[in-house]
């Protein structure tokens, strides 16, 4: 059975080394990877009525600008090296989204950059590594 | 968010008919006497009083279209109120619509519109005016308004417009159309066209140039006298540019202030509650036995009861159909579920925050009493209880909050400011959703709409236009007319929808996803 790597994917540099790090150690065991990239958002923020009416709109062309941008030429890249990949777009808070992907997939490791946020704001609100470590199904790898 | 002061509207409206040498005359006093003159009757008659009585019919309106709902729906705010707690939560949200608009979200937009100055000040009116006993119907009329809340956002979600593009608005005026057709009922589009009319001049007047005009008297309150065309002018370029610059950053501060300073307001009110706990019983006693007996008040019970139910319509604008605008655009398949949730506005609005001034008034001990009767003394007019400092409106809750907190009235002009001015951009919004309802979508059509909200915002913070601003006051109460004619007819569809829901929800076809 294909064994499943889940990577936190934003197109950050820190993200792309812990996608290097995952295929590699995929590419090793045989097993694939599960690709997420997670659009923050929170159902309890606030927005102005001209915003409420154009969510949906705006969600629609969110996720099309992240799936050009972000997703689709890593995908490529990937499939063109033989690796087998499974791209996850999703909206929500990243820690929490990478845990649900986790589970659903059944998969064995989660693998995220350490941190694209400043230090202060990590310190003020936790990192996604952080939440993590604390919440994680599975092992986490953090790479730096 | 409303005036309080409509005798005033009377008194305009009726010196604007004398003759005045035309010499003598500024820009402001011309404007104010055409626009009296001409918009005189209307005002007249949406604010005129039963024969005999100092009750205003519309108030009555609202009240019987409440009670209506209430009963036709065998009092739906009660027996869904957890349900609607955990449709605000989420319980109910499927994760894979995660980024489109929430149950939350449609609600907080919502009741930035309605939190403002009618929570402020226009609870102490009532209090001024119709004593504590004030707050006991103001409490009734804010649970009853739950209802008409819950029947104009259920259709204002069922008959909202999703467009191609994937842009989704609703409101009173689709309703009204789409519905009375689907009942075969004539009469749906000259109703619905009747309420774009009024919405427009509602959004102008009591949603934008009361707005401003209060926002500059709460400043010159506190830096001291300058001319009012300053603050119009930084407000109108605030408004261009949330509106008609689309700048995110300005419209972000604000929906995340605003919902903090409704917060700290509450918070403080707890404070001061609290800090006076041992008055706490003496002051719920002062607001039963007040609401049967007047303890003494102009008008006695009947007085308190009129103030109580007018403020409370007036400050959670339940039936007016406004809110529906802003519900429609929520993610769901079940239209009821944003009807379940807009009722807990007129809740929140009324029931906890009208309160929470009603009792800090009460408590910190505003209003004078007789030591020997127990009943509260009139001023020296014998048209209000007499106050310490002989505060009214805005003055009497900010002396009420000082008293216990000295530097507290700051932090109230400022949320003052801050109301006024998301109650602006969400009344914009209503006021443009009628005007592209009349005239049509397209950029350049909503450009000018958007540019004449803009202007307004100058002339309300500028001038004493009294009669400009309480004809768009009765405008506002207008669309309450039409829109709960509207609602008569078409509750029978909200029932089955109700119906049908809560069986679903009974026998677990509705599941939680959390």
């Amino acid at each position: 059975m294909l064994e499943k790597f889940v990577v936190g994917y934003d197109g950050s540099e820190t993200a792309r080394r812990a996608l290097d790090f995952a295929v590699a150690r995929a590419t090793v065991q045989n097993g694939s990877i599960v690709l997420v990239h997670v659009l923050e958002w929170s159902p309890y923020s606030f927005l102005t009525p001209t915003e409420l009416e154009e969510r949906h709109m705006r969600r629609r062309q969110e996720m099309e600008r992240a799936e050009a941008a972000v997703m689709a030429p890593v995908i490529k890249e990937l499939t063109a090296q033989g690796v087998n990949v499974t791209p996850v777009m999703r909206y929500g808070k990243t820690a929490d989204i990478l845990c649900a992907v986790a589970r659903e997939e059944s998969a064995v490791q989660i693998f995220v950059g350490r941190e694209g946020h400043s230090a202060l704001e990590a310190r003020l609100f936790g990192s996604v590594a952080g939440a993590l470590v604390q919440t994680a199904p599975v092992p986490c790898t953090i790479v730096p | 968010m409303f005036k309080w002061t409509l005798p005033a509207a009377f008194a305009a409206a009726g010196t604007g008919l004398a003759a005045t040498p035309a010499f003598a005359q500024s820009l402001d006093d011309q404007v104010n006497q055409i626009f009296a003159v001409s918009t005189g009757w209307f005002v007249t008659l949406i604010f005129s009083n039963f024969p005999g009585t100092a009750f205003p019919w519309i108030v009555a309106w609202l009240v019987i279209g409440a009670t209506v709902f209430t009963l036709y729906f065998g009092f739906v705010q009660f027996r869904v109120i957890r349900h609607s707690i955990a449709l605000v939560k989420g319980d109910y949200s499927d994760p894979k619509n995660a980024g489109e608009v929430s149950h939350f979200q449609a609600l907080a937009t919502a009741l930035s519109g309605t939190v403002g100055l009618g929570n402020i000040a226009g609870v102490a009116v009532a209090i001024g005016i119709g004593g504590p006993g004030a707050t006991f119907w103001m409490i009734l009329a804010g649970l009853m308004g739950m209802a008409s809340k819950f029947t104009e956002c259920t259709l204002g979600v069922k008959y909202r417009n999703e467009y191609a593009d994937g842009r989704v608005s609703g409101g009173p005026m689709y309703y009204l159309t789409k519905g009375f057709a689907e009942r075969g009922l004539p009469g749906g589009k000259i109703l619905a066209v009747l309420f774009s009319i009024f919405c427009i001049l509602g959004a102008l007047g009591g949603g934008n140039m009361f707005q401003a005009n209060q926002a500059h008297q709460q400043i010159t309150g506190v830096v001291g006298q300058y001319p009012g065309w300053i603050t119009g002018l930084v407000f109108a370029g605030l408004v261009f540019a949330v509106i008609v610059g689309g700048i995110k950053s300005i419209a972000k501060v604000t929906e995340k202030v605003v919902p903090f300073m409704g917060i700290l307001y509450v918070g403080t009110a707890l404070i001061i509650i609290a800090m006076n706990y041992h008055l706490v019983g003496w002051a719920l006693s002062q607001i039963f036995v007040g609401a049967f007996t007047g303890l003494g008040v102009a008008g006695g019970m009947v007085g308190a009861l009129i103030q109580g139910f007018k403020r409370a319509a007036f400050s959670n604008e339940a039936g007016v159909g406004s809110a529906a605008i802003a519900h429609s655009a929520v993610k769901t398949n079940e239209p009821i579920t944003e009807g379940f949730v807009s009722l807990l506005e007129p809740f929140i609005d009324t029931v906890i925050v009208c309160t929470m001034t009603a009792l800090v008034i009460i408590i910190t001990q505003q209003l004078v009493t007789d030591p020997a009767t127990g009943l509260y003394l009139l001023n020296e007019a014998g048209n209000a209880v007499r106050t310490i400092g002989d505060t009214s409106g805005v003055g009497l809750t900010s002396a009420a909050f000082g008293s216990a907190i000295s530097w507290f009235p700051y932090v109230l002009a400022l949320a003052v400011v801050l109301f006024a001015f998301s109650t602006m951009i969400t009344w914009s919004y209503y006021g443009l959703k009628a005007w592209t309802y009349l005239f049509g979508e397209g950029e350049r059509k909503e450009l000018v709409f958007k540019v004449i909200f803009c202007v307004f915002v100058v002339i309300g913070a500028a001038a004493q236009l009294e009669p400009v601003i309480d004809f768009s006051d009765a405008a506002i109460f207008a669309m309450a007319v039409v829109n709960i004619i509207g609602l008569y007819f078409l509750m029978p569809i909200v029932k089955r929808e109700l119906e049908s829901y809560v069986e679903r929800l009974k026998s677990g076809e509705i599941k939680k996803f959390a």
